[in-house]
Parts: structure tokens; C-alpha cells; sequence
């Protein structure tokens, strides 16, 4: 079939990055041609500045080397400026004569600096600050002359004065606003950066309006005159003043480029243009439901949809960014997000330490955060800036909302939240021992923009992702404003599908799909039969949605579920039996200590949960080990009910006021063989000392005089949190009613490998009170629900070693001999 | 002669039936040169490689299978199983070994 042609017109990250969605979705679709104006291939705009300032290199911003445009058969006009589009005959001529036709066009023209009509403007020595060039040009004027101003004191501005003044030159910026950044920071943060920029040596004259630039004796600019009459020196004057989309080739070409305010082409949630459906738009020159984004994170959103509607798949719509900004100036942490503007609605969270450099606001109004502004500390950024984007109700934390998310982890980086102010040698990630040095030198060498890309490479948070937190931190203050934290509430579940943890479990029920080759033909899956990530989540979904209906596939388990055993680093399996609430008989441990005999098990362990681990068993003897036991299986190894953790509790202990054995070894007989989105431990305590430490467990139980109190949430893991009071309770069915209401609920809306922390923290304790406590329908329904999946549940260890095992079943323990 | 037989005297060695494994499973065989992973995927392909991720050594064959590849049950590697290789970026690569169908069965030369 004969290919479609696109052609693209603009070669910069917006354009590039819609062409590399588009050939991940469909590669042989179309023959590519691509226009830049830029002698270049594609570069990294937003790393510009260190490369001012001397901290990069040119080469190392190239995102795609002309070897890429040959490697994916895209002809590469470099140079070559677009003049005409002509809509009727379908192609683009270049200013040298260069045409191209099209079925369909991709312009990505990007904006061009605003330059004020100011008298002067035009003469050698005043730049703006937008490519390769004009960072040349100034790097070369930095070796030359001295006295530098800069026109326009925003995020650029800024960046170009950083860049000047460590190359040697006296700066001076000019701000016609009362305060620096006035779009991105409130007056007392753009206080404190001002003053902390002058420390280094800039120089600010504010509220200036400047009106003239003036000719030296060599033709060149010589000095910048102000309204009030001042006068300075200036041997280069770099205009700042904010950025305006780049249409005028597309409105010649008659695509409607809105009149008024808001210029721009004029783009659908497709990235359409209005005007004309084979013309598509991206990036800085387009204009959406009325916002022109002048920030790279958009950007890519955007390039994401177009790609998608590009290769024919017309799923996904781009509904607009909420954006946030970072300046790049090396040592100094500012974040803004959203409106911070106030107003009679809103109330303001602030924290102000003048003398040690930090300021925080948060803005809310009716219980959400709509802006931040950070200075100095801006370790919560991401955290707030998620919270905003995914409109969550604050009220249940906002009373240590201004104290952060502490998701640093305690492993490790105690206290150390300024990713900025890291070593290159600091270890972020304890698990792969990966450094902060590693992890920046990949963001900047293989153009890193997003938290997967950076595990991908470095293998950092790609563990236990307690470290995850500090990584976001060093991709956002590497890579600025291009990065953008993606909201867990639509993030894929991984690559085979666009489609989130949450919309996949909708789809289940909505279509009662029970199998995982139907769940992926109807939800389009992008593989054959997804992957490692995909399919066990799937698979849970399918059972616990649909119990007794939808059949579970060992395959699409991880082993130690598929072998009912916990693999090793060395191969050999650990072997934990049942132990209900960590009671035994002489006659289990006799039986225990006889297996670990006759197997030459190599290291017999207590648990942390009570019980008795066997270790370093091979995976054929699995089944006569189980066999000899004769002991269920403890479920040690699955996404699942682990153990109910007890006290001696009222049966012995002086001070137990409820018999806590007892109740431990109801719930678990209760829960046994109960999957879930992740692993889940209980404990039961006979008195508020608490010795069974039931304050960080999945479920906690704590006995006193009148009855019970129930904690949920709690963990004791990666990161330790305290349970949550969910409520008192008197009976010992109560105790069973409540807690299996509150695992059924998560359970049903857990997303896959979340624990119940997690999901908790995602929906919120209010919200779990309202299902479990407020309405006894509701918790009575979800307990039955619970106990209909659980009923009949089967000793999978006794499935196993059963004589009458189907051969199917066998054949996972036996090896193959030749 | 039937193909099996003169595979068999070409020194290919009968392993099992293409059914004795799980789709989108393995079996381990045991050898001298040390333990074989014998993968089959959805479309019935089989696949042979040395039961050792090239990173910590993990047993593949315990890992979950997708598409051509496995995914290393301890630290996430995915392996190509048609080559032995590491899938990008990590980097790596485990023996592969000759491997083929004969009538429904398996048959490795190793």
C-alpha cells in the first residue's frame, strides 16, 4: 500500500515528540517530511539556559540527532523556512523553492519573542533569547563586552541574567512589573529570589519602563534609557519579554488564527485545526479552548493526543494543562502552580522563615489546593502540584498539608529533601545503589522527561519506590518546567494500554468480563498478551471482581503465586506454613523440625508475622515438603492475606482485657486465601500497650475494657505510617463485620500492587467511613461479598501434593530430563 | 524414516510434547551444560534458552512470558527468548539454544 504523506512543519521539541508518539503507534504509516528553520535536528529549547550558563554543552541538548530523522526515514529539511502552505493543491513550499505535498500537515511552528516597539530594537547587540543562535550570540558578547541588560525579569529573563553573569558580565534586569516574576511567584517568594539573585551579583531596577535603546559610536547599542530620564550602560541588551505564538504562516493559509486576545491556531481536543480537519497543530503556536501554553509539559501532552488521532486510533482527547514552573537557576529552588492570585474565596496556607530562606503558600478554595508558590523548599512541589491537578479534598490533611507528603522515604535520606542541594556521589536510591551523579548525567545524555524513563535507565525507585519522591525531584529540577508529575489518577497501567488501573477495573465490570484475552480484545490492549505488569493486574481484577466466575490464570501470576512458595535470590524457595495467629502445638513443631531435617533445609527463620520460615528449598521437593508438613499454606508469598499478628492477650496476660489470640485466629480463618491488591497484615492487641503493634498493620485490632478499636491503613514497610482510628466496636462479629467490610472495599477498588495505605490516602478515610461505617447496608453488603469469594476457599499446598492432582497441576514442581 | 527419527540422528534430543508445556509457560530440562529453560508462547512457538538471566542469574524459566519474551521473576529483566537478549536499556545476553516442533514434539540441540 502506498504510504500517506505528512509533513511537519517546525523541527522543535513539540513536533519532534508528536512524531516519536506517532511512530511508536504506527511506523509504516506515513513518509515523513519535516521543515525547521534551525540548521539543527531537534534540541532540548528548555536546557538553553545551563548551557549559557556553562553547565552544558550544546551537544549534550540534542534530543534528535540527524541520525534519528535518517533512522526513521524522515526527510529533513534543515534550514529551510515554510512560506506558503496551499490548502487547495495540499503542500508547503520553502523559501528556497523547496515543495512537499501532503495528506496530512502537522504544523509546530512554535513562538517567536515578543519584541516591544521600542526605538532601538533593531540594533546590533539586542537579542532575544529563544535558539541556539541567540545563546551563541550572547555567549560570544559575554567574552567581549561588559555591561549586559536584561529587558523582562520572567522565568527567561532570569535565566539569561543567571547565564550572562557567570559567564563574567555585569547584569543589570529591567522589570516594567513592581516584582520579579509577577505571572509565577507572589511579592514576598519574588522577594526572597530577588534578593538571594543580588547576593550573587545581579542587579534589578523594577517598575522601569524602558524608552529607548541608544546607538554607540560603533553602530552598536551602547546604553538603555528609561522614561524617568535614567540612563545605563549596555553593550548587550537581551529582550525577555515573554513569547507570542507563531501563526502568521498558518493564518496566510487561511486556518482561523482567532482574532482579539487570544491569538494562535485554533486547534480542537483533537489537535485539529478548526479550519481545516488534515491540518494539525501542536505546541507553542497553537491556541486551545482559549490558552496558548507557553511551557514544554503541555507541550507533550498535546503531542500525545495529535500522535494518537495521527496514526488512526481517534482515542484520547487533549483537554488542556494545568501547568507549573521551576527556575533553572543552579542553587536556587522556586516552584509556583496554579492561581495564586487570592481572592475573597480563597484562604492561604502560609509559612514564612525570612532568615532561613523559605517560603510556602498554598491556596485553597472550598478544600482544594488551586496554587502553590514555593521559595527555598520546594521538595513538596510535586506532591502539591498532584494534589491540585487531581482536584483531591484536603480537609482530612490540611492540618500537616504545609509539612509535606514526607514520601522521601525514611530508608536512607533522613531529612534530606533539597534534591537541588544533593551531591553528585549521595546515594538516592538505596535498593540499586544508583547516585544522584547517575541519575542527572542520564536525564541529560539519553533526554529523560518522565519518572518511568528515568527508572527505566537508571533502575532508581524501580525497587521498593520509597526513594521516588527525591527522583521526581532531581528529574523536575533537571529537566525545569518539562516535567510533569503524572497523576496516578490516569496514568497507564503500563505500556500496553493508554488506558488507567481505574478504567480497567470499570471495564471489567461494566462488560463482565471474566477472562484476560477478552479484557485485553475489548479494551484494545497494544500486545499480543501484555506483559508482566499488565497481566497479573488483570488477573486480580478479573477474580476478585467476578469470584467463582472468572478463572484464574496461573500464568499470568508472578511465580511465587503460580508455586505457592517464595522465591530466592539463589532460585531455591522459602516454605512458611500457616501458624493462625502465630499459635503452635509441639506436634506442628515437631513435624516442622523433622522437615527441615529430612530436606537439609539450609536456614530455619521466625517470621516478623509470627510464624516459621523455611528456607532454601528446591521447587521440586515443594510438594513433599507441604506433604510432610501437613500444615496449610501461610500464603506468605502472595498479594494476599499474609498473617494475624497476636499478643498472649486475657487467655494469660495480667493486663489483656480481650482475648486477642483468639480474635487474631477468627480473622485469619476468617480471610484465609483472600487475593488482593497487594499484601495485607493484621494484627490483634488484648489491651492498648499494644505489644502485637497493631497501630502499622493493614488492619489493626486493639482490645480494651469495653470492646474493640479498629485502625486501618497502617504499614509498617517502605515507608512507616500509622494506622487510622476507623472506630469502635463491642463484639467480636463486629470486630469480623467492620474489618472484612473495610479489606471487601478495597479489594473491589484497590488498584493493583497499592496497598491499603495507598488507597486510603487515594480516596480518603471520610470516604471509607461513609461505605463501612455510616451505612450498615453498604458494610453488610460488602462483607457478604466477601465471604461469597471466600467460601470454599482450598489449601492450595494440599491441591498440590493430592494424589489425585491433575498433571497440569504437578508438572510446575517437576523438571524435564534429557 | 519419520522426521523425528532423523532429527533424532541429527542430534537433535527428544524433550516433550509441545502440550507438556503451559502456554505462555515453561519447562526446566535438566543437562550437563547446566539447566534449560524450554519457553512456549501463545502462538505455540518454542523457545530454548540457559535458565540464567544474564543480571543476578535468576531462573527465567520461573518468569512470566508475554509476546517473544520473559520477564526475570527477581529483578524485572526482560529477555528476548528467541536471542537470549537483554531488552533495552539493559544490557546483556543468555545462551540460546537450538530448538524446534516435530510432530507435537519438542526437540533441543544442546
Amino acid at each position: 500500500m502506498k504510504k500517506q504523506k505528512l509533513v511537519m512543519i517546525g523541527n522543535g521539541m513539540a513536533g519532534c515528540r508528536t512524531l516519536e508518539e506517532l511512530l511508536k503507534l504506527a511506523p509504516d504509516l506515513y513518509e515523513i517530511t519535516v521543515f525547521g528553520a534551525e540548521p539543527h535536528g531537534n534540541y532540548n529549547r528548555i536546557l538553553l539556559s545551563p548551557v549559557l550558563a556553562g553547565e552544558m554543552t550544546l551537544p549534550e541538548i540534542m534530543l534528535n540527532d540527524l541520525d534519528w530523522y535518517r533512522d526513521n526515514d524522515i526527510t529533513l529539511h534543515a534550514g529551510k523556512m515554510v512560506t506558503k502552505i496551499d490548502r487547495t493543491k495540499r503542500k508547503v513550499i520553502a523559501s528556497d523553492g523547496t515543495e512537499a505535498d501532503y495528506d496530512r500537515l502537522l504544523i509546530a511552528t512554535g513562538s517567536t519573542p515578543f519584541i516591544p516597539p521600542i526605538p532601538g530594537a533593531d540594533l546590533p547587540g539586542v537579542l532575544a533569547y529563544r535558539d541556539i543562535g541567540d545563546t551563541e550570540a550572547m555567549i560570544e558578547a559575554s567574552t567581549k563586552y561588559k555591561h549586559a541588560v536584561v529587558i523582562g525579569a520572567g522565568l527567561l529573563g532570569l535565566e539569561a541574567a543567571n547565564g550572562l553573569m557567570l559567564r563574567g558580565m555585569s547584569v543589570t534586569v529591567v522589570h516594567l512589573a513592581d516584582w520579579i516574576m509577577e505571572r509565577q511567584l507572589d511579592k514576598p517568594a519574588a522577594d526572597m529570589l530577588q534578593a538571594s539573585l543580588e547576593a550573587k551579583g545581579m542587579n534589578f531596577l523594577l517598575s522601569k519602563q524602558t524608552e529607548g535603546l541608544i546607538r554607540g559610536e560603533g553602530g552598536r547599542v551602547s546604553a538603555v534609557r528609561f522614561k524617568d530620564g535614567m540612563e545605563i550602560p549596555a553593550d548587550l541588551v537581551v529582550v525577555a519579554a515573554g513569547i507570542r505564538p507563531n501563526y502568521a504562516l498558518a493564518e496566510s493559509a487561511g486556518i482561523y488564527c482567532g482574532t482579539g486576545r487570544v491569538r494562535g491556531i485554533h486547534v480542537s481536543d483533537t489537535l485539529q485545526t478548526v479550519t481545516d480537519p488534515r491540518v494539525y497543530a501542536v505546541g507553542e503556536c497553537v491556541a486551545h479552548r482559549g490558552i496558548a501554553y507557553g511551557l514544554v509539559a503541555p507541550l507533550f501532552e498535546q503531542g500525545k493526543v495529535a500522535a494518537n488521532h495521527l496514526a488512526n486510533f481517534g482515542i484520547g482527547r487533549y483537554e488542556g494543562s494545568v501547568t507549573s514552573t521551576k527556575l533553572k537557576v543552579t542553587g536556587i529552588d522556586v516552584f509556583s502552580a496554579g492561581d495564586f492570585s487570592g481572592g475573597a474565596d480563597t484562604e492561604d496556607i502560609v509559612l514564612h522563615d525570612k532568615q532561613g530562606g523559605v517560603y510556602k503558600r498554598i491556596v485553597i478554595k472550598n478544600n482544594r489546593i488551586v496554587g502553590s508558590v514555593l521559595y527555598g523548599d520546594t521538595a513538596d512541589g510535586s506532591w502539591y502540584f498532584q494534589l491540585m491537578k487531581d482536584q483531591q479534598d484536603i480537609h482530612s490533611i490540611r492540618d500537616h498539608l504545609m509539612f509535606g507528603q514526607n514520601h522521601l522515604g525514611d530508608a536512607g535520606h533522613k531529612g534530606e529533601n533539597k534534591a537541588a542541594a544533593m551531591a553528585d556521589t549521595a546515594e538516592v536510591c538505596g535498593c540499586n545503589g544508583v547516585c544522584k551523579g547517575t541519575i542527572v548525567k542520564a536525564i541529560k545524555e539519553k533526554g529523560l522527561f518522565s519518572l518511568d524513563e528515568v527508572k527505566k535507565h537508571t533502575k532508581a525507585a524501580s525497587s521498593c519506590g520509597s526513594c521516588t519522591g527525591l527522583v521526581e525531584q532531581i528529574l523536575a529540577s533537571t529537566v525545569g518546567g518539562a516535567y510533569q508529575a503524572v497523576s496516578a489518577h490516569d496514568k497507564p497501567v503500563c505500556g500496553c494500554t493508554e488506558l488507567s488501573h481505574g478504567a480497567v477495573r470499570k471495564a471489567i465490570r461494566d462488560h463482565k468480563l471474566l477472562t484476560i484475552p477478552d479484557t485485553m480484545e475489548t479494551l484494545s490492549w497494544k500486545t499480543p498478551n501484555g506483559c508482566s505488569t499488565c497481566r497479573p493486574a488483570l488477573n486480580y481484577y478479573l477474580i476478585s471482581t467476578w469470584p467463582h466466575e472468572a478463572k484464574d490464570d496461573p500464568q499470568s501470576r508472578f511465580i511465587n503465586e503460580r508455586a505457592h512458595a517464595n522465591i530466592q535470590k539463589d532460585g531455591t524457595y522459602s516454605v512458611v506454613p500457616q501458624m493462625l495467629g502465630g499459635v503452635t502445638t509441639p506436634a506442628e513443631l515437631k513435624r516442622i523440625a523433622e522437615v527441615a531435617e529430612k530436606y537439609h533445609v539450609p536456614t530455619v527463620k521466625v517470621t516478623g508475622g509470627q510464624r516459621i520460615d523455611l528456607l532454601g528449598i528446591k521447587k521440586e521437593d515443594l510438594p513433599n515438603v507441604w506433604k510432610d508438613l501437613g500444615m496449610p499454606s501461610g500464603h506468605a508469598y502472595g498479594k494476599s492475606i499474609r498473617t494475624v499478628k497476636t499478643c498472649v492477650g486475657a487467655e494469660h496476660c495480667r493486663f489483656g482485657t480481650q482475648r486477642s489470640m483468639a480474635m487474631g485466629i477468627d480473622l485469619e480463618k476468617m480471610l484465609f486465601g483472600m487475593w488482593s491488591p497487594h499484601k495485607v497484615k493484621l494484627a490483634v492487641s488484648g489491651c492498648p500497650r499494644n505489644c502485637a503493634e497493631a497501630g502499622i498493620k493493614d488492619v489493626g485490632v486493639i482490645g480494651v475494657d469495653s470492646g474493640w478499636e479498629l485502625y486501618v491503613a497502617g504499614n509498617g514497610g517502605i515507608k512507616t505510617e500509622v494506622a487510622q482510628f476507623l472506630c469502635k466496636v463491642e463484639t467480636r462479629e463486629e470486630v469480623m463485620e467492620y474489618s472484612g467490610a473495610f479489606l471487601q472495599l478495597y479489594r473491589e477498588e484497590g488498584y493493583y500492587l497499592e496497598r491499603t495505605v495507598h488507597y486510603v490516602e487515594r480516596v480518603g478515610l471520610e470516604y471509607v467511613k461513609k461505605h463501612v461505617l455510616e451505612d450498615a447496608d453498604k458494610r453488610k453488603a460488602l462483607f457478604e461479598r466477601l465471604l461469597f469469594a471466600l467460601q470454599d476457599a482450598k489449601d492450595p499446598w494440599a491441591e498440590r501434593y493430592a494424589a489425585d492432582a491433575a498433571p497440569a497441576v504437578r508438572r510446575e514442581f517437576e523438571m524435564l530430563e534429557i | 524414516m519419520s522426521t523425528i527419527e532423523s532429527s533424532l540422528e541429527a542430534g537433535w534430543k527428544l524433550i516433550c510434547a509441545v502440550e507438556d508445556i503451559p502456554v505462555l509457560g515453561s519447562r526446566v530440562v535438566k543437562s550437563t551444560s547446566g539447566d534449560i529453560a524450554i519457553f512456549r508462547n501463545a502462538e505455540d512457538e518454542v523457545f530454548a534458552v540457559h535458565d540464567k538471566c544474564p543480571h543476578k542469574q535468576g531462573p527465567l524459566s520461573q518468569g512470566i512470558v508475554h509476546g517473544r519474551q520473559v520477564t526475570c521473576p527477581l529483578h524485572s529483566w526482560k529477555i528476548e527468548l528467541d536471542s537470549g537478549n537483554a531488552v533495552a536499556p539493559d544490557v546483556g545476553c543468555t545462551k540460546s539454544f537450538e530448538v524446534k516442533v516435530e510432530d507435537g514434539k519438542v526437540l533441543l540441540k544442546a
